[in-house]
């Protein structure tokens, strides 16, 4: 059977746009490896002196143990939320659905810097009744990066239901299962997938949250993305290249991973 | 106790939770940022005629919607060419494909504008390059300028903008392709007045939410510009950070909500929601 495949003059356009989007990531590899502490391209001689950097200096192993506990505690914080509103969306099937998911879903479409200037206000409100809950406390960032990650969160959620046959919760609800065994022994374990991806992907977008983060912290809870934006800003850090060059190794990993386990799945 | 009560009762319960979170984290505050737009720093509608008379925010409206124009336009036909290979290329040209448009996609946005710094600033690569071949002998500024912002958030959308074209040209009857070209169409021709046209739907998605993210764009803009190229978001930052005019600051906050939801609006009006992902 024929098919229509790109020509020479698309593929020739494509190739651009590859090189395109491809070039940013590869050139930090150089930078990364100058000797000098200034940004520029090392001219002879190669270093590793701002991979140690980021082992030695506290700033900024501080600011990674800082960043991988608030994406702890939020990405639990929107899994949960999401995974017990998508089963009452699922399992009862409201009236007003449309309109309750539209407004979960408001986050995820209003534009970051309006719900950075929201979440400022909520935190600095906070902040007059408790300090230990509010802004720049690593408990606000987390709850304002919930915020932020649990429509996505939600519609993975709601979308790995959506391939779920009903015909099995009718069955347990017919042998008389309550809405409690339905929900954990039935439904959440034929969903597992979609709620590892869920709490993954709230993981991944706090962990690299910026536009929220800096309206909402100033000197106390200064996480990973935070620091790196004050060293982007100020004086040019090669130490960044270097943190950059690893965080696209891992990018690059973990997708690679991801497209073996999907290609097994669909080859069985 | 069974029946449509308990069944509203469990329903109200799985979903009270979320619903609850978002009001007092989200709806509640936002409210309060609409009244300060209201109140601060004196009640009335002061802030709106400020936003309407003021020439340093019109020039950063009218600034944003430039750049954001610029932006949409490159972004979508950049993602456009990329696009046709991942959905109609080869096995391994696809496989190709997808690897430049999701390893960009799932890497910070803050590393991405990064890389860019290293590329085009004055002791970049592309400068030193060019120097060193002696095309030049002082370095270009590409940084801290328009033009530097323009390069970034293109990058930064172009995986965005694929989305809603791929699944545009996915749902294409490949017969009508294999039809034109048989009866004697070129590819070129085939292309534009063929494949083009029947993707629209994707064109429209594809550019209304690149147009859209780039209106609220903060992190790039701020970087690649170096405060000489200030746009919207950047502004609101500044009002409420640095000069503190929180009322400005909320008031602009306000219109770009307004703003973007009409786009939506517009949006969904155009392409139903299953069409863009």
């Amino acid at each position: 059977m024929p098919t229509y495949r790109p020509g020479p003059v698309s593929l020739l356009l494509a190739v651009l746009v590859a090189l395109f989007l491809l070039m940013p990531l590869l050139a930090v590899i150089p930078v990364s490896l100058t000797p000098s502490r200034m940004l520029t391209m090392p001219t002879g001689e190669l270093s590793l002196r701002h991979y140690r950097s980021l082992i030695e200096d506290p700033r900024w192993l501080d600011s990674i143990l800082l960043s991988l506990r608030i994406g702890i505690v939020s990405s639990i914080l929107s899994t949960v939320l999401a995974l017990t509103f998508s089963l009452g969306v699922w399992m009862f099937q409201p009236r007003f659905t449309a309109a309750l998911v539209g407004f979960v879903l408001l986050p995820m479409v209003v534009p970051p810097v309006v719900s950075a200037v929201t979440l400022y206000f909520l935190l600095t409100s906070v902040s007059g009744v408790t300090s230990f809950f509010g802004y720049d406390t690593w408990l606000g960032v987390a709850m304002a990066h919930s915020v932020m990650t649990v429509p996505f969160a939600t519609v993975l959620i709601l979308v790995s239901l959506s391939q779920l046959d009903r015909r099995i919760d009718l069955a347990a609800r017919g042998l008389g299962a309550s809405v409690w065994e339905r929900a954990t022994r039935v439904i959440m374990p034929n969903i597992k997938f979609g709620i590892v991806t869920a709490a993954l992907l709230s993981f991944v977008l706090s962990w690299e949250e910026i536009g929220v983060t800096l309206f909402i912290t100033s000197v106390n809870a200064i996480t990973l993305p935070r620091l790196m934006w004050m060293g982007l800003r100020d004086n040019i850090d090669p130490a960044i290249a270097a943190l950059s060059v690893i965080l696209i190794i891992i990018t690059v990993l973990v997708l690679a991973v991801r497209s073996v386990i999907t290609r097994q799945r669909g080859a069985r | 106790m069974r029946g449509p009560l308990s069944d509203r009762m469990g329903a109200a319960l799985l979903m009270a939770p979320l619903l609850l979170f978002l009001i007092l984290a989200y709806a509640w505050p936002f409210l309060g940022v609409v009244k300060w737009s209201f109140t601060l720093p004196t009640p009335g509608l002061g802030q709106y005629h400020a936003l309407l008379t003021d020439d340093l925010v019109q020039s950063v409206f009218i600034r944003t919607l430039r750049i954001a124009a610029i932006v949409t336009v490159v972004s979508v036909t950049a993602a456009y060419a990329i696009t046709v290979v991942w959905v109609r290329g080869s096995p391994v040209q696809r496989v190709l494909a997808e690897f430049c448009i999701l390893v960009p996609f799932w890497i910070s946005v803050l590393t991405r504008a990064f890389g860019w710094v290293a590329l085009l600033s004055n002791r970049g690569l592309i400068n030193t390059w060019l120097q060193s071949v002696g095309f030049i002998s002082e370095p270009l500024t590409l940084v801290r300028n328009e033009f530097g912002v323009i390069v970034g958030m293109s990058h930064f959308l172009i995986p965005f903008a694929v989305f809603p074209l791929a699944s545009a040209m996915r749902s294409l009857d490949e017969r009508v392709l294999l039809a034109a070209r048989g009866l004697g169409s070129s590819r070129m021709r085939t292309f534009w007045t063929v494949f083009v046209p029947m993707t629209r739907s994707g064109i429209i998605g594809s550019a209304l939410i690149t147009f859209v993210f780039s209106l609220g764009f903060f992190v790039t803009p701020a970087i690649l510009g170096g405060g000489r190229s200030v746009m919207i978001a950047e502004l609101i930052y500044l009002r409420i950070f640095q000069s503190p005019d929180w009322g400005l600051g909320a008031a602009i906050s306000v219109v770009l909500v307004v703003f973007v939801g009409a786009l939506m609006a517009l949006l969904f009006r155009y392409v139903k929601p299953k069409q863009l992902v």
